[in-house]
């Protein structure tokens, strides 16, 4: 008997786990008709999710975590028990500030040397206050572009090439396809991917309710199982043209399917010169244990919450971790072949390269996990 | 009732705004501003500081507004955005509807009330007349299309228009289709044909 679950997304690349899920068939192998509720807004998604319109929502990876510190609107508890995706993000200049800026694509030591050459004070437009954009964008101008005076705007995605064209920001930290979108529709120029400045950044998280997995557990499982699958599906090379064609219907993304391309290739259009460059690790959606959520990935964003709105370090760290479930993804995914790492804890930053290791069952390769200045997040400080 | 509560619609389409605002000043004495969406709206807003705003659920720029209740002071902080949190009933039928209100830190939930049902009020009525809009125009649609099918049929068949309508219809019967879907059939292998 098949059961209908509502599940929410914003129109982006990485909502592709949610969709391909349902239309290519993963969701019905277990068992499940979801029901696609696609969102304008991160506010009006967190409603949903909050107000249970929707059971299970494609989330920002920060939303959650900043909910348990008391950040940002909402009451109801949410909880993360996996991630969807890794990276995607962009980072790029408008036109004119971009003609001053002379720095190699993916070089996010000489792009912050750049800005602050630039010497004027600098606005960039990100999609929504928690966001890793937000997050990986401040963490990049602090420790490259030191001193440069920046302010921060949220600027829907949809609207971020109209802000770039009305003089509003600078540049932007978003999502794809955005990112390619304001090269296409307003000259703009990438200068990063999310991936050079944290190349294993978790982006987005499937996310419910803190409770409905365990009240819920079959219907958990067989989402999360079936989100899982998709995710494999779509790190399959050969099933990319299929995946952008899917995506770009107007149901969907209602873009076309060039501007998805980069995403799901890491082939990025640089600027309105057509220059092409490759960003390594551009986008993981399943590849390294993609989707595990480590306790130390929900501890780092909290650590940096907190150091941006003043808590207490140790305690946001604690709260943080909580909302990651990586109990919840070894009960619901054991027997379907994704690996298991042994702990669910990792330092993040420690990997120069990819490194084979010793799984519950066997043995899993996780990828390059590299900050740009080489800083190495311990999720287990000693304590003070 | 009291006239000191400023309202924010952000509403772009221009025919909704108006309906919205003569809502609320049917329901009250309220000193009312409209923005549309896009570039500079959290500027305007934050010149503006009112009391509540009130934007369409699915609006994009909804996320602005997420920012603003950051960035502003902790006295002023348009903080208890969706509604008041404490009544999910109304909160959901704000959903529902397709407004959500922010508002002011520290408003009594039954200030707020009068315009959110107001404003919910409109919101009903604009989308059931904007669905009664597309019905009517999909219609019309169809209707072009059957008359195109139905000339198709009178000129190679030498039918007249009773004639050539009644055999479109058989044929939908037949195969168990729509008149309309028949006639669309018909039309596109006329222009092939052509």
């Amino acid at each position: 008997m098949t059961s209908t679950l509502q599940v929410g997304y914003i129109p982006l690349v990485d909502a592709a786990p949610l969709i391909i899920a349902q239309v290519l068939g993963f969701a019905e192998e277990e068992g499940l008709d979801l029901q696609l509720k696609r969102a304008a807004s991160w506010s009006m998604l967190r409603d949903m999710l909050d107000f249970g319109q929707v059971v299970a929502a494609q989330m920002l990876s920060v939303v959650p975590v900043a909910r348990a510190l008391g950040l940002g609107g909402g009451s109801v508890p949410l909880e993360a028990p996996m991630v969807m995706a890794l990276n995607g993000e962009t980072l790029g200049l408008s036109k004119a500030v971009a003609a001053l800026v002379d720095a190699p694509f993916g070089d996010a030591m000489a792009a912050g040397r750049a800005l602050v050459a630039l010497d004027r004070p600098l606005r960039f437009g990100v999609p929504f206050p928690f966001s890793m954009q937000a997050e990986l964008l401040q963490y990049w101008l602090e420790r490259a572009a030191h001193g440069v005076q920046v302010s921060i705007h949220t600027v829907p995605p949809p609207l971020m090439a109209q802000a770039l064209l009305a003089d509003e920001i600078d540049g932007f930290c978003v999502g794809e396809p955005w990112g390619s979108q304001a090269v296409g529709v307003a000259g703009a120029k990438l200068l990063l991917p999310g991936s050079s400045i944290w190349s294993q950044a978790p982006e987005k998280v499937l996310a419910t309710r803190s409770g409905w997995c365990e009240a819920e557990p079959d219907l958990a499982g067989r989402l999360m199982r079936s989100v899982w699958r998709a995710g494999r599906w779509l790190s399959d090379p050969a099933n990319r043209l299929t995946a952008s064609e899917v995506l770009a219907a107007p149901h969907h993304l209602g873009v076309a399917a060039e501007v998805i391309d980069p995403a799901l290739t890491g082939r990025m259009i640089l600027g309105p010169d057509g220059d092409e460059a490759m960003a390594a690790q551009f986008m993981t959606l399943h590849d390294g244990a993609a989707n595990f959520p480590w306790r130390s990935q929900a501890a780092w964003i909290g650590a940096r919450l907190a150091g941006r709105f003043g808590l207490d370090p140790d305690a946001a760290q604690i709260k943080a971790r909580a909302v990651f479930r990586s109990d919840l993804y070894r009960q619901h995914l054991a027997g379907t072949g994704a690996a298991m790492p042994r702990a669910s804890d990792k330092a993040e930053g420690i990997l120069a390269q990819a490194e084979q290791v010793t799984t519950t069952e066997g043995s899993l390769i996780l990828l390059r996990n590299r900050f740009f200045d080489g800083a190495v997040f311990d999720p287990n400080p000693a304590p003070r | 009732m009291s006239s000191d509560i400023s309202i924010i619609i952000v509403e772009g389409d221009r025919e909704r705004a108006l309906r919205i605002v003569d809502a609320l000043t049917e329901a009250g004495d309220y000193r009312i501003t409209v923005l549309s969406d896009g570039a500079g709206l959290a500027r305007r807003i934050a010149e503006l500081r009112p009391d509540v705003v009130l934007i369409d659920v699915a609006s994009p720029s909804r996320d602005v507004l997420e920012e603003l209740t950051l960035a502003s002071g902790a006295m002023e902080r348009p903080v208890a955005m969706f509604v008041d949190r404490s009544d999910p009933g109304i909160t959901r039928a704000a959903i529902e509807a397709g407004v959500s209100a922010y508002v002011v830190d520290g408003m009594r939930p039954e200030r707020i009330r009068p315009i959110l049902d107001a404003a919910i009020a409109r919101f009903h009525l604009f989308s059931r007349m904007r669905t009664e809009l597309a019905t009517t125009k999909a219609a019309l649609e169809e209707r072009k299309v059957i008359d195109r099918a139905k000339g198709f049929v009178m000129r190679a068949k030498g039918l007249d228009e009773v004639a050539a309508y009644q055999l479109i219809r058989k044929a939908a019967m037949d195969q168990g289709k729509r008149v309309v879907d028949v006639a669309q059939a018909l039309v596109t292998a006329a222009e092939l044909l052509k």
